[in-house]
């Protein structure tokens, strides 16, 4: 190629900044703002109780007294809402976080390493998967008093498992790249090629397996709350919300489902357009693989 | 002295890609291994470099014989050699931006304080402006970057210099170039070069001495030498 041939185009950040991609990028950043400014202050700024019962204004449809209706024993459902995103964003957030760290050091230390560690550590992870993770995990939480962190306990440690298998794949095919031969020439140490070569470049694939743990961690947190292992039916984490809302759907009062459900939803669509940008950002080249 | 005795090398123990091999790069000597693509050139690259441990054979630097590969060899001796690959792309990280690439080996060994001098001097040497320094891989050209992989060979200074089919990506006045500022390092330090190519008249060119892969390597069987068979 001549050395003519750069231009603009394959800039990460061109000329052009009002594209498709800074629109959803600009819409990611907003919603994931807008939420977390109500879930942190929300509840200080708004002297309500949100465990407040009122049995005269019980399943009332949305108005403006109460914006998402009212569910079966009269509580305000905007209120429960951004308290239950609370509380599941807590253990969605946490438990991803827990599930990609492990993963990552395990898959990238599987990886880095091989021969009779990649063997021992991979056959350890088959070991783990061929347990269904739900049972492996009402065994963790079983062992707990019912609360927040067994539940982020339990679904991180069931988790890393596919994240392991990514990052391990990932390091394996960039291990034999020419850029280590080289960066081994210039006299780095497995350390260094590992740090400055190799886990940068399984971050983003990290990063984003942990964003679509993220809801993924929410749903194990309602079936734990479900089965009556997981988060104590008082508190009001978006799936209590939906659990307790079944029975009023049949009924044809949607509004109490669909709002949990919307608050479930938007954060995670907004968080995963954020992770998809930031891959761009970082390894532009692989740019078209991942649109979320 | 740089000297390759009986090497086999290969990824497979059962078909080894370089067998018996043979070779001897004195120091400020330049040597020219001439072969056709495909036949082994860029493994027996890799074995003198300390990148691929060979199958038998052994690898004497110095006279002393090379007992350990890759990560296991001491830094000293993997530092002794630069190598220039053949695919630029393939050869530099992504995510490092031009002056970074090329100052990469000097912070692994621990010398930072000589980067921002050396970055300077080797980009002038090889004919990277200041801007492209500033630009990641995928922004430049394939003669840019593989400049950019020059410099990042020769910073460390090393004794010997591998170049595994240096131009062949690149377009015949930057080949000239980058060959130019290999010669220009050669005769001031007195480093050893042995450049792989199947370029016979570059080749000729470049190097003090030219070797022929078929002269010390006996032909394959037929079937071995074809690779898989597309009809």
């Amino acid at each position: 190629m001549a050395e003519t041939a750069v231009g603009p185009k394959w800039r990460s950040y061109g000329t052009r900044r009002r594209s498709t991609r800074t629109l959803r990028v600009r819409a990611s950043v907003t919603l994931v703002l807008v939420t977390v400014l109500a879930v942190l202050l929300v509840p200080p700024l708004v002297q309500l109780d949100q465990q407040a019962v009122d049995l005269a204004a019980k399943l009332q449809p949305p108005s403006w007294a109460h914006p998402f209706g009212t569910d079966d024993v009269g509580r305000d459902l905007l209120l429960r809402c951004v308290y239950g995103l609370r509380v599941s964003l807590l253990v969605g957030v946490t438990a991803a976080l827990t599930a990609t760290v492990i993963g990552t050091a395990v898959g990238a230390a599987a990886g880095a390493l091989g021969g009779w560690a990649d063997r021992a550590v991979m056959r350890l992870v088959d070991t783990f998967s061929s347990v269904p993770h739900l049972l492996l995990g009402i065994f963790i939480v079983a062992m707990f008093r019912p609360g927040v962190w067994p539940v982020v306990v339990s679904v991180g440690l069931t988790h890393w498992l596919s994240t392991a298998r990514i990052v391990r794949a990932e390091v394996l095919s960039l291990r034999s790249r020419p850029y280590i031969d080289a960066a081994l020439s210039g006299g780095a140490s497995r350390l260094r090629i590992a740090v400055r070569h190799l886990l940068p470049a399984v971050l983003p694939q990290a990063a984003l397996a942990a964003v679509l743990m993220v809801p993924h961690a929410m749903w194990h947190e309602s079936a734990l709350s479900f089965l009556g292992l997981g988060l104590p039916s008082h508190l009001a984490s978006l799936g209590n919300l939906i659990q307790n809302a079944r029975g009023s759907l049949l009924a044809g009062q949607w509004w109490p489902t669909l709002y949990p459900g919307l608050f479930l939803i938007v954060p995670t669509l907004a968080i995963a357009g954020l992770a998809g940008a930031w891959r761009e950002r970082i390894n532009p080249r692989r740019r078209s693989e991942l649109m979320l | 002295m740089l000297e390759l005795r009986a090497v086999t090398a290969g990824y497979d123990q059962r078909a080894p890609v370089v067998r018996d091999f043979s070779l001897t790069v004195e120091p400020g000597e330049a040597v020219g291994l001439l072969g056709p693509s495909g036949c082994g050139k860029s493994t027996l690259a890799r074995v003198a470099a300390l990148l691929h441990r060979p199958d038998s054979g052994t690898l004497l630097l110095d006279g002393e014989p090379v007992r350990h590969w890759r990560h296991r060899a001491p830094r000293e001796q993997r530092t002794a050699f630069g190598v220039v690959f053949q695919q630029p792309r393939l050869a530099a990280d992504p995510r490092l931006r031009l002056a970074h690439l090329i100052a990469e080996p000097l912070h692994a060994t621990g010398r930072r304080s000589e980067v921002p001098d050396r970055v300077t001097e080797l980009a002038a040497t090889v004919g990277l402006t200041p801007d492209l320094l500033t630009r990641r891989p995928h922004e430049v050209s394939d003669g840019q970057l593989q400049r950019a992989c020059l410099a990042r060979a020769l910073v460390l200074r090393p004794r010997w210099l591998i170049c595994d089919e240096m131009t062949a990506m690149l377009d015949a006045s930057t080949g000239a170039a980058l060959v130019a500022a290999v010669e220009t390092y050669r005769s001031t330090t007195g480093a050893g070069l042995l450049a792989v190519g199947h370029d016979r008249t570059l080749l000729n060119r470049w190097c003090g001495r030219t070797v022929h892969w078929e002269a010390l390597q006996p032909p394959r069987a037929p079937e071995a030498s074809q690779g898989p068979s597309v009809r």
